[in-house]
């Protein structure tokens, strides 16, 4: 593409670094066109200008533009407050939303450098890994989102009004323990939609207390039917979506905390493809506001201090400090995405020898298409595993560190060298798998003839035991399930122990 | 094509009560949180926000997640220095290969710390002392205004409306308005007079002037009674009523028997004290007087860091006090407060000496004497002798105290006193 450009006098877009709401169109228009240019498919966005105020207040209820009230986003407020105003926090980033019209939030504070960074970033960035990429295609229903969440917040509302706060806020609190485990990783979601919602909803408690009761049925069991019946589990095959299991099943829930587990499983399942797309999805807005400026840039509409001033704000958001820095905190996805992208476009234009061999199939073809499809079919974890080029390994300098309990020292298994490109690949993907990064979990038995106590399993990965934090969410667990509830460990062996109970 | 939307001016504060229910639910740990901040303050300074820092593990949401332990792969850039199959010492905190730990700024990460504003710093320290809401309100409330008077306005309500003040202009007006014709209408009428003195009294002349004379009496006539501009109107302003000046003294006894926990609540009902006078006065002045055996002048550092051994002679303190009084504070010029915090100890003997002194030479000084006896065991000699002083003196109140509740009923009719006024 570069043979395309040529060297103008330059005639920039400003010269100053104060935006007006005219000069933001200008802009807009312009990293549109380039966007188009490079075929960028996004939705429609709105730009929204608020003030740093706002921001934190946008920051804390998780980047919902619409959020129901609860005491964790009084605490992410006063956390972002206190850290904005000791000026640790630039709140410059973005904050965008996953929505159609795709929203996107500038502050008012910020340089016209800035403001076309955050849109270039915000707006067709992010904004077209939204509408592109399969996970979200699959997972979230951008059209549905905010009326869903205008429809959860007033229900909330309604609630906390009829049945108090407290009742409320202790449902909340155990719905949030697990709302992590409120996603089915195999079945695809229905899609959310507020009319459907409001329509349905009434009928669902109807139906499901009806369903509730059939299942709990208190007519004593036949002995003999009784004994059968003990051998076989309730439910037959485990499940993994705790928040819907109870949602479903559990016994003593009100009608109106079965629609609030749903609701922070609907939310819990909104968020879901971002916790598994962050390195594409930070690596993919950064590496097109890097383009489309440079490509603006080339045109000679931005001028030197432009760059020097967005080149400083980007250099900041890609720096990785290596392990051994003061300020290493592990992996940073902005510069391991930005990375990735880049190589993947050097592959495609400047392919080595090396690269031929690895990666036939992409080595000089369009880079465009090929970052394109790149984008639209993985996640993090096969993105890297398809992805992850030897020549970046070495750049970053990537090794591995296996920390084996049974072993008195940390072992070095893979460093960048030919031997060892192959375990990194694999071994960093592994460590964006969510299912590594979090405990598999899911309801082993409830036991429906008997004590109607719940049983989860813990399938152990690697060895690794649960953190001492559960006791707690296994209480928030009891709390919704209404009986006893304990949690095993299953090991590679399949032996299970008990690890933790709540009794009530 | 993106659409730009200007929300700046659409409402901020939307995490107010996300804030207010986090507060709420941690009311426990931010109460303990405030009764330190308070202890570590000086009595004059209570009315200010405050850091407030919690516990961080209080206020953790649980989530199923991975305790160390078992075998983990970690993935590190910037290597400089392995190859493949090193072997390395693990560090000795925290887990993979950090370079430190710790956070920029020091602040221990063990602790959420966050900033209340003077309102709910005010709101935790009543709530311990259990005050009656009228005293809370009073207490928060900015010091009160006086109206007074201040001359006359050309405009106002008309409930401020002064007649004697409008009349006044009234007539002036209408005296000078009507000044000229009512002259003509003289010379007028004095010429038609002189005229038919010369019988010429059917003379066209007369007739001219008799119509002149019609003609000026309406134009006098028409000069209005009370007209808007005559309009005048009390004017009041807000004049802020606490515009004196008091002493303070602060008696304590810091004989060896007075504690930590002891002193931490005579802190409190001093700053109580302080507040109310905050509202009244404009301007206050602190003596600290510590005693055991002997009395001292010392700064607040000192008054409630101290601690000496030995007796108590709780004379010493009053002397002193009188003394300091008749140097420094002459009561024409200053409302004089004390506040005695002790445990009860004294001398037998000297206690009818505190309750001559007191009833002598210091009371008829004072505007409020306040006593209190912090987890004392039984009334003691100097308790008797103050009870007698309480039941000749109404500006004498005494109490006993065991927590931070019974703080309050000292100051009772104080309070009352200033609610009635």
């Amino acid at each position: 593409m570069t043979d395309k450009r040529e060297y103008k006098t330059r005639q920039p877009l400003s010269e100053d670094s104060e935006w007006t709401f005219d000069l933001l169109r200008l802009y807009d228009k312009e990293i549109g066109r380039v966007a188009a240019y490079y075929g960028l498919g996004t939705y429609p966005s709105q730009i929204e200008v608020i003030t740093s105020e706002q921001m934190i207040d946008a920051y804390s209820s998780v980047g919902m533009p619409v959020s129901y009230n609860h005491w964790s986003f009084g605490k992410q407020f006063m956390t972002a407050q206190k850290s904005y105003k000791r000026g640790q926090m630039g709140l410059a980033y973005e904050i965008v939303i996953n929505s159609n019209p795709c929203i996107a939030y500038l502050m008012e504070e910020n340089t016209m450098t800035m403001q076309a960074l955050v849109i270039a970033h915000a707006c067709y960035g992010h904004n077209s890994f939204f509408k592109g990429n399969y996970l979200f295609r699959t997972w979230t229903d951008a059209e549905g989102i905010l009326d869903y969440l205008v429809f959860a917040r007033s229900y909330i509302a309604e609630c906390e009004e009829r049945y108090g706060e407290v009742a409320m806020e202790e449902t909340l609190d155990s719905c949030h323990a697990l709302m992590n485990h409120g996603v089915d990783n195999y079945r695809r979601p229905a899609k959310l939609s507020m009319a459907k919602e409001k329509n349905r909803q009434q009928e669902r408690e109807a139906y499901l207390q009806s369903q509730v009761n059939d299942l709990w049925r208190t007519l004593p069991p036949k002995e003999a039917a009784g004994k059968i019946r003990k051998e076989t589990r309730y439910p037959p095959e485990p499940q993994e979506n705790l928040l819907y299991f109870i949602e479903k099943h559990a016994p003593c829930l009100e009608l109106w905390q079965r629609e609030i587990v749903r609701i922070v499983r609907k939310i819990a399942q909104y968020f879901y493809p971002q916790r598994q797309t962050q390195v594409m999805n930070e690596g993919w807005a950064t590496f097109w506001h890097y383009t489309l400026l440079n490509h603006l840039y080339d045109e000679g509409k931005l001028t030197d201090g432009f760059m020097m001033e967005f080149l400083q704000s980007h250099t900041n958001v890609v720096y990785q400090p290596p392990f051994y820095s003061r300020d290493y905190r592990g992996i940073n996805p902005y510069a391991l995405g930005f990375s990735m992208f880049r190589d993947i476009r050097r592959i495609c234009e400047e392919p080595t020898e090396e690269d031929r061999r690895w990666f036939p199939d992409i080595a000089g073809t369009d880079w465009v298409k090929t970052l394109d499809y790149a984008m639209r079919n993985f996640k993090d974890e096969s993105f890297i595993s398809q992805y992850l080029s030897p020549h970046l390994i070495r750049e970053m300098k990537l090794f591995d560190v296996v920390d084996d309990d049974r072993q008195d020292k940390l072992e070095i298994a893979a460093i960048h060298d030919d031997a060892g490109y192959r375990h990194i690949r694999q071994a960093l993907a592994d460590q964006y798998n969510l299912g590594n990064r979090e405990p598999n979990i899911q309801v082993w038995d409830a036991d429906i003839h008997g004590d109607r106590s719940l049983t989860l399993r813990h399938y152990m990965h690697a060895r690794r035991p649960l953190g001492e934090s559960t006791a707690e969410v296994l209480r928030h667990v009891a709390q919704l399930w209404g009986y006893d509830v304990r949690i095993e460990s299953v090991d590679e062996n399949g032996r299970a122990e008990l690890i933790s109970e709540c009794l009530i | 094509m993106s659409q730009f939307v200007d929300r700046r001016l659409s409402g901020k504060n939307r995490s107010a009560v996300n804030r207010q229910r986090f507060l709420r639910r941690f009311k426990g740990q931010i109460r303990k949180a405030v009764a330190d901040v308070v202890s570590g303050r000086n009595v004059t300074d209570l009315e200010r926000g405050e850091k407030i820092s919690i516990p961080a593990k209080d206020l953790q949401e649980p989530v199923f997640q991975y305790g160390p332990g078992g075998r983990r792969s970690i993935i590190h850039p910037g290597n400089k220095e392995f190859i493949a199959g090193d072997r390395v010492d693990r560090p000795e905190s925290g887990s993979g290969q950090r370079g430190s730990e710790g956070s920029p700024d020091g602040e221990d990460m063990d602790e959420f710390v966050f900033e209340l504003s003077k309102e709910e710093f005010m709101n935790y320290f009543f709530e311990d002392l259990a005050l009656p809401d009228l005293v809370k309100k009073q207490l928060s409330a900015v010091p009160e205004v006086k109206r007074m008077r201040a001359g006359f306005t050309s405009d106002g309500s008309p409930a401020n409306l002064h007649v004697a003040r409008s009349m006044k202009q009234s007539i002036g007006r209408r005296l000078a308005m009507s000044s000229t014709p009512r002259q003509e209408l003289q010379e007028a009428e004095e010429r038609l007079a002189e005229l038919a003195a010369k019988g010429q009294d059917d003379s066209p002349e007369a007739d001219s002037l008799r119509q002149e004379i019609e003609s000026l009496k309406a134009r006098i006539a028409s000069v209005p009674f009370l007209d808007t501009w005559d309009l005048r109107y009390s004017n009041r302003v807000d004049k802020p009523q606490p515009a004196s000046q008091a002493v303070m003294f602060c008696l304590m006894d810091v004989s060896g028997s007075m504690d930590e926990e002891r002193k931490n609540i005579a802190k409190r009902f001093f700053m109580l004290l302080y507040l109310f006078l905050t509202r009244s006065y404009e301007h206050i002045d602190l003596v600290f007087i510590r005693h055991h055996t002997v009395a001292k002048e010392v700064d607040e550092h000192d008054f409630f860091n101290s601690r000496e051994t030995g007796g108590t002679v709780v004379s010493s303190a009053l002397e002193l006090m009188h003394q300091i009084i008749r140097k420094r504070y002459p009561i024409a010029g200053w409302n004089i407060y004390a506040a005695q915090a002790s445990d009860g100890d004294n001398w037998n003997d000297d206690s009818p000496y505190c309750r001559d002194l007191l009833i002598n030479s210091l009371l008829p000084l004072l505007q409020y004497y306040a006593y209190v006896e912090i987890k004392a065991e039984n009334p003691q000699s100097l308790w008797k002798e103050y009870e007698y002083v309480r039941s000749v003196s109404p500006h004498f109140t005494l109490q006993r105290i065991l927590s931070l509740e019974d703080i309050y009923p000292v100051f009772r009719e104080l309070f009352r006193k200033k609610v009635t006024k």
